[in-house]
């Protein structure tokens, strides 16, 4: 079955995607491990991570570009996802720095100790196990996101009214984390990281392979989506977006299809953020502001709403400028992203990727006309 | 008029919006097989009563079977179209961003629960339905052109062919030629009558030649009830038809 639902649309864009990724991340992981500093093809440890963090990111636009662009539900607090996903990691590394904390404490984390906590809160436990934090990076963004939907879908809520209540969902996870008496670190969040899975955290080799870890999650999770846009269940999500109420006419009920892809979206962009924490070696409720969850929708229509790899490239692009523009003008940064939104909506509605395919098309209808009077006669013509 | 062999029995139906009666004791038989076209003026009811069919809205009183035993009024829009009820809509609402064939594809019969699509394989005998259906509406041609594309008419024509494609015992048609011209006026008369042979249709509509050339029987609509019914003719001779209708 899963077979089935490959084999009808990996085109040649997917297949250029999935190679530039790997090969970008092998470079990268390679050139930092095997060369020395000094070296001219040397890369530092921070790029590594830095390369990792795109990519946790392109994870994160892909979640919202599956939803927004394929589904039509503007979703203005997937960093709740992003933020959940990470705090279950985050709680699975503090777990693991056992009696190193600055308190020594076998059992508590350095700030449970600190507010005079006397015992590890219920909802930590089971969190030293791998497995089970890896299970509840998927699990935990996934059910709040199948009972907010549940509930969102089914009350028929669409449009800027759905958009304000996922914003008010991160808003209010955001105000909750702050708290101290949460148990999760309150303002400072959770950092000091030692190691995952018996693998030193700052450490280059296990950099490298955060990266590779990034770039297969990123891989999966592309394939995923492809799989189920190019199916007729993609089709049906499309003619949601178009037309909703159409489709319930037809038979189809709009608030499971969307139930469906908006958990899938949620568990993807929890992966994304459980691997963005080891790699930038904190978490904290910062994560969770709004204003970060809009940035992700920035990314998305940047690189090209409902084109898939438009979102990844999207999200790779802002943040180089970003990271970029950071270093050279930081007080101009917000400055240059709201100018960058306005820019492609007024030009680029349809983003980089989308302008780039009706570019091609445009080229090739006028070919096809010109194609007679043209054949032989425009050799300069050649690409 | 009676229950018993009608494929859609309305009893009594009454739907009011803020005090305004857009149907006041409504009754309707539709028997199988039948082609039945419901005229009247602008108001009188013909779209609140598809809703009505189709549970976009739900009645005050009154009762809504199909097939003689279904109560519609318990069930809301999907449960209804997978009963095989097809709805074509006065203002065509195609898919503008699939094709003509993946328009089809999503209206053609098949399961509907997110499960069934995910894993679905389109068949030889689907696309075999699907060539049917672009022939029985001559959109053969425009099998790949995307729906945004298409003229107005081909607009209609498609959502007929979609409202096949459901297979549905009966198909609800609203105004299915506002807007087209002459030619497409008689072509789409055509398309129906095809359509009538195996399937009961229920056809609103403003165009008198229209319906004259679809030869059925015919129910005026007035204030939210109905009339008169018979051939066009012999509602054309009512008194009451005459004065609030066609007199004018």
């Amino acid at each position: 079955m899963t077979l089935r639902l490959l084999q009808g649309g990996f085109d040649r864009r997917a297949w250029m995607f999935l190679a530039v990724l790997f090969t970008a991340a092998l470079v990268v992981s390679v050139l930092s491990l095997t060369t020395q500093p000094g070296h001219p093809l040397h890369v530092p440890t921070y790029v590594v991570s830095l390369v990792g963090k795109y990519l946790c990111y392109a994870l994160l636009a892909l979640s919202v570009d599956l939803v927004w662009g394929f589904c039509g539900v503007l979703s203005l607090g997937h960093a709740a996802f992003f933020s959940l996903g990470g705090y279950a990691m985050g709680m699975y590394l503090m777990r693991q720095i056992g009696t190193r904390g600055v308190y020594g404490d076998p059992v508590l984390p350095d700030f449970m100790v600190f507010l005079n906590y006397k015992e590890l809160p219920w909802f930590w436990y089971g969190f030293d196990q791998f497995w089970f934090a890896a299970l509840m990076v998927v699990a935990v963004p996934g059910v709040l996101a199948f009972v907010f939907g549940w509930f969102a879908f089914r009350s028929r809520v669409t449009g800027v009214y759905l958009s304000i209540i996922t914003q008010a969902l991160t808003f209010a996870l955001m105000l909750a984390f702050f708290r101290n008496d949460m148990g999760f670190g309150g303002n400072n969040g959770l950092t000091d990281f030692k190691d995952i899975l018996g693998f030193d955290v700052q450490a280059g080799s296990t950099r490298a392979g955060l990266l590779m870890a990034s770039a297969v999650a990123l891989a999966f999770g592309f394939m995923i989506c492809k799989a189920l846009v190019n199916s007729k269940f993609g089709k049906v999500l499309i003619a949601v977006r178009d037309a909703e109420s159409r489709t319930r006419f037809l038979g189809y009920r709009p608030e499971n299809y969307k139930l469906l892809v908006w958990t899938l979206s949620a568990c993807m962009a929890g992966v994304a953020g459980a691997l963005y924490v080891p790699q930038v070696g904190i978490i904290n409720p910062s994560e969770f502001t709004p204003a970060n969850s809009i940035e992700v929708v920035i990314w998305v229509a940047v690189g090209g709403r409902g084109t898939l790899v438009g979102a990844a490239v999207g999200a790779v692009l802002v943040n180089l400028g970003k990271t970029v523009f950071t270093g050279v003008l930081p007080e101009f940064w917000l400055f240059a992203l709201g100018g960058l939104f306005i820019a492609v909506t007024l030009f680029l509605p349809k983003g980089i990727v989308g302008t780039w395919d009706d570019l091609m098309a445009r080229r090739r209808a006028a070919r096809d006309a010109g194609d007679g009077e043209l054949r032989g006669t425009a050799p300069q013509e050649a690409d | 008029m009676s229950l018993k062999s009608s494929i859609l029995y309305l009893e009594n139906v009454n739907v009011s919006f803020d005090g305004f009666r857009a149907l006041r004791d409504l009754s309707l038989t539709v028997k199988p097989g039948e082609m039945r076209a419901i005229i009247g003026p602008n108001g009188a009811g013909k779209t609140t009563m598809m809703d009505v069919i189709t549970g976009k809205t739900k009645p005050d009183s009154g009762r809504v079977l199909f097939d003689e035993t279904v109560n519609l009024t318990r069930m809301d829009e999907a449960e209804i179209a997978s009963l095989g009820i097809g709805r074509k809509f006065q203002k065509p609402t195609v898919f503008e961003n699939h094709t003509v064939w993946n328009n089809l594809l999503l209206a053609l019969k098949a399961g509907r629960r997110t499960w069934d699509t995910l894993f679905h394989a389109t068949t030889a005998r689907d696309r075999q339905e699907i060539e049917d259906i672009l022939d029985i509406t001559r959109l053969g041609h425009l099998r790949g052109e995307v729906s945004a594309n298409l003229s107005h008419g081909q607009k209609q024509w498609l959502e007929i062919g979609m409202l096949l494609a459901q297979d549905p015992k009966l198909l609800l048609v609203d105004e299915p030629v506002a807007g087209m011209t002459d030619a497409e006026t008689a072509e789409t008369a055509r398309l129906l009558r095809d359509i009538a042979q195996l399937h009961s249709v229920v056809v609103v509509e403003h165009d008198m030649a229209f319906v004259r050339d679809l030869d059925v029987q015919v129910t005026v609509l007035h204030e939210g009830t109905a009339i008169a019914e018979g051939t066009l003719d012999y509602v054309s001779a009512d008194e009451r038809v005459i004065e609030v209708y066609l007199g004018r």
